[in-house]
């Protein structure tokens, strides 16, 4: 007997359905990807602790790092210095790029929109595609023997490690900031003209003001990034696991130790392992501040 | 002081700090091209590096990751985007799915990196290899082209799909037909504006493609010869990779020059790509609402 044409499903059904599988596969993928990311270093990173021991308290409070001694049980593993130089590295590239980035910003939105967005935006955002390593390359042979000169020290240190960044994310803050403030509504902008004010004053008090918390998720994101930035910091930062003791001693920070160390330790051993903690501690931050961010931009339509 | 005085002063002085940085950086990205620029001939992009001044097989490793990085990468992207566009647009599993892509892209490349090394270098065993560092390009890759295409896409007015439907014809040919073709100005540019990205990442291959190039045969087209340009099995260091395996270990005397060349290369090619996105984003854009 021939099925009815009205209980078979159609070419058209068939086509879609197939469609709507090849894609949601390759979203699955995606899911897998981040998925097996996390398990995979999050299972080899708390090995120092379920295998070798280390207790997680001693890693995230002491400072010293030395794998080769190891006497009694006791170990000498402690991320502290490598933290607090990535978080001070950080936190000062981006006290240094988050006002040039505002006033940019800010040229580029209220004072000289014309001009801004033809000239001044693409340079900025010429260096969001120079590659880190250039960056790094700069930060060795100009920007080092020139504190070297001029503060003493070797030249290795946060301050060398933090001007590079700066300069690095200073198209990334610039950038969000321009969108931010160009999404303020011009209709309160009018009006703030109609009322008297001064240019400056509605840039202060309007445009400012009403964006401030997309300003906020643009220096986070600047942030973010300058903390998951591996070699260019690792050129210029002088690679010794120690507590800095000024701007211009060497030291280094969890994505330097990584870059540099990873391929010298054997696989399993706790060297290595320890070195998979700092991959997950670096992981773990990382998603820290995709959650800040979530916070921060909960209420807005657009994310 | 009245608030004119104070308007003049402020305006004054954003007009100098701009005018600075700008100046800055125009200088600093003309240093760059002025330093390498006596390095670039045709001798110096077409001489292996093991004899001499030369950057043949890092240029050429480059581009090959490049292309298959983006053959790994546009068909997953393009899928991930229509089924978070279209298909699901308001479901709960898209917006898992966008906190999850949003997640990582925001991973920093080295993270990416350690995690090739560990399930394709470790745990596969395909070794430092062109294979693995497309792999690994291409899970740095994937986040961000699904953005760009998912934006891309979005732009579609959806009248395009109730229109489809009303004629009777599948969503999917709807898709296929009109909407996909309608977004391709912007996936091109996001294409070529992550190759931009993608060209010059070296955290996400130093421990993935490895850090060495051997040198290559290019008249060996059997790909599975240790010295054929084709064999994905080889380690393949990048230009990036170059620069800084050239300044990190065993500085050799021509390291200063070599990296400077090899930066002028990896720059303009980059600009080159932003450039092209632009207008290549620009042509098509007049050609489709004239």
């Amino acid at each position: 007997m021939e099925p009815n044409p009205l209980f078979t499903r159609s070419k058209e059904i068939r086509q879609d359905n197939w469609g709507r599988w090849l894609c949601y596969i390759s979203v699955s993928i995606l899911l897998l990807l981040v998925v097996t990311i996390i398990y995979f270093i999050s299972s080899k990173g708390i090995q120092t602790f379920t295998k070798n021991h280390v207790s997680v308290w001693s890693f995230l409070t002491t400072a010293d790092w030395n794998t080769g001694t190891l006497s009694g049980g006791k170990t000498d593993l402690g991320a502290l210095a490598l933290m607090t130089t990535s978080f001070v590295t950080t936190m000062l590239a981006a006290a240094l790029a988050t006002p040039l980035a505002f006033v940019i910003g800010i040229y580029v939105v209220a004072l000289q929109p014309k001009f801004g967005q033809k000239f001044v935006q693409p340079i900025i955002e010429l260096l969001l595609g120079i590659p880190s390593v250039v960056y790094g390359f700069i930060g060795l042979t100009v920007l080092v023997p020139i504190i070297r000169q001029h503060f003493g020290g070797t030249g290795f240190g946060i301050l060398a490690g933090a001007l590079i960044l700066a300069l690095m994310i200073l198209p990334t803050i610039t950038s969000l900031a321009i969108e931010s403030m160009r999404s303020v509504d011009p209709s309160y902008q009018k009006f703030a003209y109609t009322l008297g004010c001064t240019r400056w004053q509605v840039i202060y008090h309007v445009i400012l003001r009403i964006s401030a918390k997309k300003l906020v998720v643009a220096v986070i994101y600047g942030v973010a990034r300058a903390f998951g930035e591996a070699l260019a910091v690792q050129m210029v930062i002088g690679n010794t696991v120690q507590m800095a003791t000024s701007l211009v001693s060497p030291t280094a920070t969890l994505t330097s130790k990584l870059t540099t160390d990873i391929g010298n330790t054997i696989d399993g051993t706790l060297p290595n392992n320890a070195l998979w903690t700092l991959a997950l501690i670096l992981l773990l931050i990382s998603l820290a501040f995709n959650l800040i961010v979530k916070g921060f931009t909960k209420g807005d339509r657009a994310a | 002081m009245n608030r004119y005085l104070i308007d003049r002063i402020c305006r004054w002085l954003i007009y100098a700090v701009v005018a600075t940085v700008v100046a800055l950086i125009l200088l600093f990205v003309g240093f760059l091209i002025a330093k390498g620029w006596s390095t670039v001939n045709w001798q110096f992009l077409t001489t292996a590096s093991d004899d001499g001044l030369g950057i043949r097989d890092q240029l050429f490793n480059s581009l090959y990751l490049l292309i298959l990085t983006l053959i790994l990468s546009c068909p997953i992207a393009l899928g991930s985007a229509i089924a978070l566009t279209i298909y699901g647009e308001k479901s709960r599993f898209a917006s898992v799915a966008k906190m999850a892509i949003q997640a990582l892209s925001s991973l920093p490349s080295i993270i990416i990196g350690l995690f090739g090394f560990l399930l394709l270098v470790l745990k596969f065993k395909i070794g430092f290899s062109v294979l693995s560092g497309a792999i690994a390009l291409t899970f740095f890759n994937l986040p961000i082209l699904t953005q760009s295409m998912s934006l891309a896409i979005a732009t579609v007015p959806s009248s395009r799909l109730d229109a489809g439907i009303s004629l009777g014809v599948s969503q999917w040919h709807t898709i296929i037909k009109v909407v996909l073709p309608e977004a391709i100005p912007g996936m091109i540019s996001g294409i070529v504006l992550s190759a931009g990205r993608v060209f010059g990442e070296a955290a996400a291959l130093i421990y993935t493609a490895g850090q060495s190039a051997p040198k290559l045969n290019y008249g060996n087209w059997n790909i599975f010869d240790s010295n054929s340009f084709l064999n994905p099995l080889r380690p393949a260091e990048t230009l990036a990779v170059h620069i800084w395996k050239l300044n990190t270990e065993s500085i050799g005397p021509d390291a200063e020059v070599i990296s400077q060349g090899t930066i002028v290369v990896l720059i303009l090619t980059i600009v080159a790509f932003n450039f092209l996105a632009r207008q290549l984003a620009h042509h098509w854009q007049h050609k489709i609402y004239r």
